[in-house]
C-alpha cells in the first residue's frame, strides 16, 4: 500500500465521486480516505460482493458488512484511451485504465488507472497493487484507488495482443 | 409445458405489417425537433403498411426515449390507447425487445395495432459519445468516470480486450465486420455512408479511439426516427400476401449481467448466452436455418460475441469464418448487417437493423440475400439486457 508521490494520474476537472444519498457505499469512500480498501461480505454466507448492494446476492441475506481487504490485485482487461472526450483531457494524451480482480475476494473487479508510462506494454495477469490518490480539495474531499504494477506476468503467451492458441 | 415456456411463445402469431424511417442524418444535424421525427416514422410505417394510423393502439419504446406514448396519441388524434410500454435498460438493448413486447402485447389481446418506435435529436438533447461533464457523481458511475470512463466505447472496451485474450479473437476479424458494413452501406442511399466506402488500409491506419477499438470500430451518432407496425398475423396477412411474421423474440440477461463497475459473472459476453437458447426454440428454427443476420454494432468485437453466442460460429472458428468474404450480402456464407447497420447506415439505436431484418424477409432490401425465409436481428450486445428478433416466412413455420 502507498499512496502518489505527487499529483493526480489525470488532470483536474474530471467529475468527482461521491458517496450516495442513500449510505450504501459511504463505507467504502470512508476507506479510501483512511488508505484502506474496503469491500462487502455477507455476514451469514461469507461471499464478497462488489458493486455493493443492501443484499448479498449469493443468499439473500440483508447482513452485509464491510471488510477491510489486502489492497492488492492482478489485471483483468485494460484499454488505453487515445480520444479525450471531456474537456479536461483535451491536451492530456493516452492513459490507461485497468480492470483487476481481488483473488483472496472472490475475484472481485475494481476500475482504476495503471500507474507508470500510458504507452507501457500491459500484461493480463500481472500483480498489481493499491496506490491511494487524494484529492483533499474535492468537495468533499475525497481519494481514488490507482493500480501499479508489482510483478509482470511471466508469460509471454499473455502479452497482447498475440492471441493465445487456447482459449483459457 | 416445456421448461423455457417456448410452447406458450410468440411463434408466428404476430407480424411486421410495416416499417417507416425517416431521413438518416449526421448527428445534430436534423432539421426536424425529435418529436418530429418520430412522428414521421411512424406515419411512413403505417402508409407502408397500409393501414390508418388512427388504427394505433398502443406504443412501445426503449432507453428511455423521450415521446411519450400519451403525446403521440394525442398528436395522432388516436380514439383509443390501450397499451403503452417501456423497455428498462440503456443503450440498444431494447431494440428487438421493443418488439418483444409489441409482439406480446398483440398476442396477449391487449392492443390490435402497437408501433415500436424510437427517436434520436442529438443536436437537440446531446450526444452519446461524450460524457462526465458533471461535478460529481454519486453510485455507479463514481466508480467508473473519475478514472476516464465515461463514453460508451470506454465503458465496453475492456470486454473486448478480455475476448480478443481468452480466445485468441484478431484484430482482422473485427475489422471484416467494419468493411462488410461500409460496403453494404454503398449500396444503400439511406446509409449515411453511402457514397463513403471503407478499405482495410483505411481501417486498418484509421486513429485509436481506445485501445482495442480503432475509429471504424465504433458506432455512429446521428438523427433520425424509426418504427414499426406489430398486429396480429391474421390482420397481416389481410395486409400483404408475403406477410413478415416474428417468429421469436427474447430479452437476454445473464447471472449479475448488470452487476457495477464490471462485476458480471460472465465478462467477455454479449450478453446472448442463455436469451438465444429460447430464441431458438421458441421460433423452432437452428442457427443453420438462419439465412441473413443483422447485429447490432456498438462496438465490432461485440459483434463477434453475438455472432458466436448467437451459434453462428464458434470461439474456436471465428477467426477464419467471419470474413469479409463471408460477410457480403453477394454470395457470403452469414450475410452480415446488410443495410450498413450502425457503423454505416444509421445509428438508430439499432431499430433500424430491425427493420432491415424485415426487409431481408420482404424482399426489398438494397442489398437482398435471395430466398430469405429466416431473418435474425440483435440488439444491444453487453449491456445488461440485450434482446434479438427472428422474422419469417408463412413458410419458416414448416
Amino acid at each position: 500500500m502507498s499512496a502518489l508521490a505527487e499529483g493526480t494520474y489525470l488532470p483536474e476537472g474530471l467529475t468527482q465521486p461521491a458517496p450516495m444519498r442513500d449510505g450504501m457505499d459511504a463505507p467504502y469512500w470512508e476507506g479510501t480516505r483512511e488508505h484502506e480498501l474496503r469491500v462487502q461480505r455477507c455476514a451469514d454466507c461469507g461471499t464478497h460482493q462488489w458493486g455493493p448492494d443492501w443484499v448479498c446476492h449469493a443468499c439473500q441475506s440483508l447482513n452485509v458488512e464491510w471488510v477491510t481487504v489486502e489492497p492488492t490485485a492482478r489485471i483483468y482487461s485494460w484499454q488505453r484511451v487515445h480520444h479525450p472526450v471531456h474537456p479536461a483531457l483535451a491536451d492530456h494524451g493516452p492513459y490507461i485504465v485497468v480492470l483487476v480482480e481481488l483473488p483472496h475476494a472472490d475475484n472481485l473487479r475494481m476500475i482504476g488507472n495503471l500507474l507508470g508510462d500510458p504507452m507501457q506494454d500491459i500484461i493480463i495477469g500481472s500483480d498489481v497493487e493499491a496506490v491511494f490518490e487524494d484529492h483533499d480539495d474535492g468537495t468533499p474531499p475525497y481519494t481514488l484507488v490507482q493500480w501499479q504494477v508489482t510483478a509482470e506476468l511471466e508469460n509471454e503467451a499473455a502479452r497482447f495482443p498475440v492471441p493465445l492458441a487456447e482459449p483459457s | 409445458m416445456s421448461a423455457s415456456g417456448a410452447d406458450r411463445g410468440l411463434r408466428g402469431r404476430t407480424a411486421v405489417a410495416g416499417v417507416g424511417e425517416t431521413t438518416y442524418y449526421k448527428r445534430g444535424q436534423s432539421t426536424d425537433p425529435e418529436f418530429v421525427l418520430v412522428v414521421k416514422a411512424i406515419l411512413a410505417a403505417c402508409k407502408d403498411a397500409g393501414i390508418n394510423p388512427r388504427e394505433i393502439d398502443g406504443f412501445c419504446s426503449y432507453s428511455n426515449d423521450r415521446n411519450t406514448p400519451a403525446r403521440l396519441a394525442n398528436a395522432l388524434g388516436l380514439e383509443e390507447l390501450r397499451y403503452s410500454n417501456m423497455q428498462w435498460g440503456g443503450g440498444g438493448g431494447g431494440a428487438a425487445a421493443v418488439v418483444q413486447n409489441a409482439a406480446s402485447a398483440v398476442h396477449a389481446g391487449s392492443a390490435n395495432v402497437v408501433v415500436a418506435y424510437r427517436g434520436l435529436a442529438q443536436g437537440q438533447f446531446g450526444r452519446f459519445g461524450q460524457g462526465g461533464r458533471r461535478p460529481a457523481v454519486r453510485g455507479e458511475f463514481a466508480y467508473t468516470l473519475p478514472y476516464g470512463v465515461m463514453s460508451p466505447a470506454q465503458m465496453y472496451a475492456m470486454r473486448t480486450t478480455r475476448l480478443m485474450w481468452e480466445h485468441g479473437i484478431d484484430r482482422s476479424t473485427m475489422r471484416a465486420v467494419a468493411l462488410a458494413a461500409y460496403h453494404h452501406a454503398q449500396n444503400n442511399p439511406r446509409a449515411v455512408m453511402y457514397g463513403r466506402p471503407l478499405d482495410a488500409e483505411t481501417y486498418d491506419s484509421s486513429r485509436w479511439i481506445t485501445e482495442p477499438f480503432r475509429l471504424y470500430d465504433c458506432c455512429l451518432e446521428n438523427d433520425g426516427g424509426a418504427a414499426m407496425i406489430v398486429t396480429s398475423a391474421e390482420r397481416a396477412a389481410d395486409l400483404s400476401d408475403t406477410p413478415v411474421l416474428v417468429l421469436a423474440a427474447q430479452q437476454s440477461g445473464g447471472h449479475r449481467s448488470g452487476a457495477w463497475v464490471h462485476n458480471p459473472t460472465d465478462y467477455a459476453t454479449s450478453s446472448f448466452k442463455l436469451g438465444a437458447q429460447h430464441l431458438y426454440e421458441q421460433a423452432g428454427v437452428t442457427p443453420d436455418d438462419v439465412d441473413v443476420v443483422q447485429s447490432y454494432e456498438n462496438f465490432t468485437g461485440a459483434v463477434v460475441m453475438s455472432l458466436i453466442e448467437h451459434g453462428l460460429c464458434t470461439y474456436e472458428n471465428a477467426n477464419e469464418v467471419l470474413t469479409f468474404e463471408n460477410l457480403r450480402a453477394d454470395g457470403g456464407s452469414i450475410p452480415l448487417n446488410t443495410s450498413g447497420g450502425n457503423l454505416a447506415e444509421c445509428y438508430m439505436h439499432g431499430l433500424g437493423m430491425q427493420i432491415e431484418a424485415v426487409r431481408q424477409v420482404r424482399g426489398d432490401s438494397t442489398n437482398q440475400v435471395p430466398n430469405v425465409n429466416v431473418s435474425l436481428s440483435n440488439a444491444g450486445p453487453m449491456v445488461e439486457i440485450a434482446s434479438t428478433a427472428i422474422y419469417g416466412t408463412a413458410e419458416a413455420l414448416g
